[in-house]
């Protein structure tokens, strides 16, 4: 009796509900956000697919003021595979300004972070859910300003760690100059670079010092210089020739300085001349097929390769190899590292290569430095340490005050930016 | 000059000519300017020949390999510094004048004061060319020097330390129900249980072991230097697994050459 009830209502039902429709279908329309509104909101209004939900946006944190940071409930359409969401489009209005779109997204995303903003601007959103014949826009967000922050409290415990290191390079460094004799273990390489300038100078031949073909701005090539330092000083002593073929052309200023400095320390100016270090090529096959042929010409009894290399480390130590020279070699690039160790007499790997500067030089600087650096490696033994002692004991037994300090720990040794 | 050297170097022209002829031969109907491709193709593969002589002793084709790879190299990014660096990037946002001088689109929105700071130290480290004023250079390398070593020590901080030590955080008993447990179900394939172990145990005693190498303030001897001589074996082994690598990596670049010599100069269908 009810079925047949409601079917006789049916008709006045479709037309109240078709009059209703035509009546305020304007007041629907208005709800939907403008712009733009143009395209979004008839369609919202032919809605085969849910609207993404509570977009919020906020202020990044700990930034120069140029980002903001938005998140949202995706589409319930929004499915792994059988959802009609095909993506999703970002709407931006600027200080009250005409909505345009800043991006587009892929199904499932729920998260976006606006970068190169401007302080001092409203920023207002909205986000359209898109599928193959419909999109179905969000409510818009209030207006936002972005805001700078003068400190980055994300790195905290970096600077802590900065801290600490500093701090003991600091203290070994005013130990050192207060006449305390620091003690430094013997680096095989550097233990060689006497006896090889020396024997360059009895065989008269020339010493090669290639430093790798990074510019300035490359800590390995500072290395490199801080160590020609030494060299060459030992090469003015001995009155033997220096010759250094460089790629760029600040190597090459900074290279004359250092020499030059090296001489005059020495005692013999007059004996320096610029033709010592020479500009090549910028060009990294270039310089190589050059050196070679330096190497083959010239055939110099001592060849240093230190500082930052790359496929041409492997050509440049077999080279200086057929030509029987004592090569000492040294950079901090682990994939270029097998080729030296394979090609040279001597070779300072990885850290040895920062360290030989200051065990050539003994200069109390130097060698602080070098000392309050073991003291970031001893900190860091300790601690790797306890996290595997405690990340083992949370795998046998899950205690929470043992889980707590290995997330501590993580989370001091996790950098966010 | 000698005779001998004559006359290898009078058989390579004409090897030379004969190759573009016949390159240019075969090229014809096919492309346009088939001459010019032809010279560039005959070119190319003598450049790479000159450069592999090398391998049997220096002689004056890889001189003369050389110094135009030296020379055209050089030219060509002296010109890239000036034209794309200074004419490019820095005169469109200093001045409009230089722009228009130089035929460049003056961009005024990114003018920055900051600018003329580059330009200042470029000017200081040519005070390198006077000689009673040249010491006035050092001001721009310091300035180059302190600020890689101070961006540097944050970066290396970050990413050589902090985040090497982090990864380090790993258990040395991996989903661990007991000892009885372990035996009784000790299948690889099925739980990889054993495997993780094993990588966390190469993990954790490889770098405690590197570390100690590289530590400088004390002796290795005794323990310390056993520690040491592992670690040096860890380093050792890492460096063979990266040399086969890496000259894998190169004999594809060979191939690369010997597919061009043989396939674009020779003919051949490879």
């Amino acid at each position: 009796m009810k079925t047949i009830g409601l079917f006789r209502f049916l008709p006045a039902l479709t037309s109240f509900s078709i009059a209703f429709f035509i009546i305020f279908s304007p007041a629907l329309k208005a709800q939907a956000p403008d712009d733009s509104l143009s395209t979004t909101s008839p369609d919202a209004l032919a809605v085969s697919i849910a609207p993404p939900t509570s977009l919020v946006v906020f202020d990044y944190k700990y930034d120069d003021g140029e980002a903001l940071e938005l998140t949202w409930v995706p589409s319930v359409d929004d499915l792994p595979v059988v959802g009609k969401v095909t993506g999703y489009e970002l709407y931006r209005s600027d200080n009250g300004g005409e909505f345009y779109k800043i991006t587009e997204l892929i199904p499932g995303s729920n998260n976006f972070r606006d970068e190169d903003l401007s302080t001092g601007v409203n920023y207002v959103y909205y986000i359209v859910a898109l599928s193959a014949d419909a999109r179905a826009a969000s409510v818009k967000t209030e207006a936002i300003q972005t805001h700078r922050e003068w400190l980055n409290f994300n790195l905290k415990y970096l600077f802590l760690i900065a801290l600490i290191i500093s701090a003991s390079v600091i203290y070994f460094i005013e130990t050192a100059r207060r006449g305390k004799k620091l003690f430094v273990r013997k680096i095989a390489g550097l233990e060689a670079v006497d006896d090889a300038i020396g024997q360059a100078t009895e065989m008269g031949r020339s010493i090669l010092f290639i430093p790798g073909i990074n510019d300035m701005d490359e800590v390995q090539t500072l290395a490199a210089i801080t160590i020609l330092g030494r060299v060459s000083r030992v090469v003015a002593d001995y009155d033997t020739k220096i010759h250094m073929p460089v790629s760029r052309s600040l190597v090459m200023t900074a290279a004359r300085e250092t020499i030059k400095a090296s001489y005059m320390a020495a005692g013999r100016p007059d004996a320096y001349s610029d033709d010592m270090v020479h500009y090549v090529t910028d060009e990294q096959f270039g310089y190589v097929a050059a050196v070679d042929a330096i190497m083959v010409r010239e055939k110099p009894a001592t060849i240093f390769l230190l500082g930052s290399f790359f496929a041409e480390s492997l050509i440049l130590a077999e080279t200086g190899n057929s030509v029987g020279a004592i090569q000492i070699a040294g950079t901090a690039r682990p994939a270029q590292l097998p080729f030296f160790i394979a090609a040279c007499d001597f070779t300072l790997i990885g850290e040895e290569l920062f360290a030989a500067s200051a065990y050539l030089s003994g200069e109390p600087k130097q060698l602080g430095s070098l000392k309050g650096q073991d003291v970031g490696k001893a900190l860091a033994m300790l601690v790797i340490l306890i996290a595997v002692i405690l990340a083992t004991i949370s795998e046998i037994r899950p205690l929470e005050t043992v889980r707590y300090v290995l997330d501590f720990l993580i989370q001091v040794f996790t950098i966010k930016t | 000059m000698k005779k001998t050297t004559l006359i290898i170097m009078a058989g390579v022209t004409v090897l030379f000519l004969l190759s573009w002829i016949i390159k240019a031969l075969a090229l014809e109907g096919m492309q346009e300017d088939y001459i010019k491709k032809a010279f560039l193709v005959t070119f190319s593969a003598f450049l790479t020949l000159s450069i592999l002589s090398f391998l049997y002793r220096d002689n004056p084709f890889y001189k003369f390999a050389e110094h135009l790879f030296v020379g055209v190299s050089a030219a060509f990014w002296m010109s890239m510094g000036f034209w794309s660096t200074i004419v490019g990037n820095l005169i469109p946002r200093l001045s409009q004048n230089l722009s228009v001088f130089f035929k460049v689109h003056y961009i005024p929105g990114d003018f920055n004061f900051r600018f003329y700071i580059p330009v200042i130290l470029g000017l200081l480290l040519l005070m390198r060319l006077s000689r009673n004023y040249g010491w006035i250079s050092r001001w721009s390398l310091a300035f180059i020097v302190g600020t890689t070593a101070g961006l540097n020590f944050i970066r290396y901080l970050r990413s050589d330390f902090i985040k090497q030590i982090s990864a380090t955080f790993v258990p040395l008993l991996v989903d661990w129900q007991g000892t009885g447990h372990f035996f009784s179900n000790l299948d690889l394939s099925a739980s990889g249980q054993l495997v993780m172990m094993l990588a966390n145990w190469t993990i954790f005693l490889g770098v405690m072991s590197g570390i100690i190498y590289f530590f400088f303030s004390k002796e290795h001897t005794g323990m310390f230097g056993r520690a040491s001589r592992f670690g040096i074996w860890v380093l050792m082994i890492t460096f063979g697994a990266s040399f086969g690598y890496t000259v894998m990596g190169r004999i594809s670049l060979l191939v690369g050459r010997i597919t061009f010599l043989f396939r674009d100069w020779l003919g051949f269908n490879i």
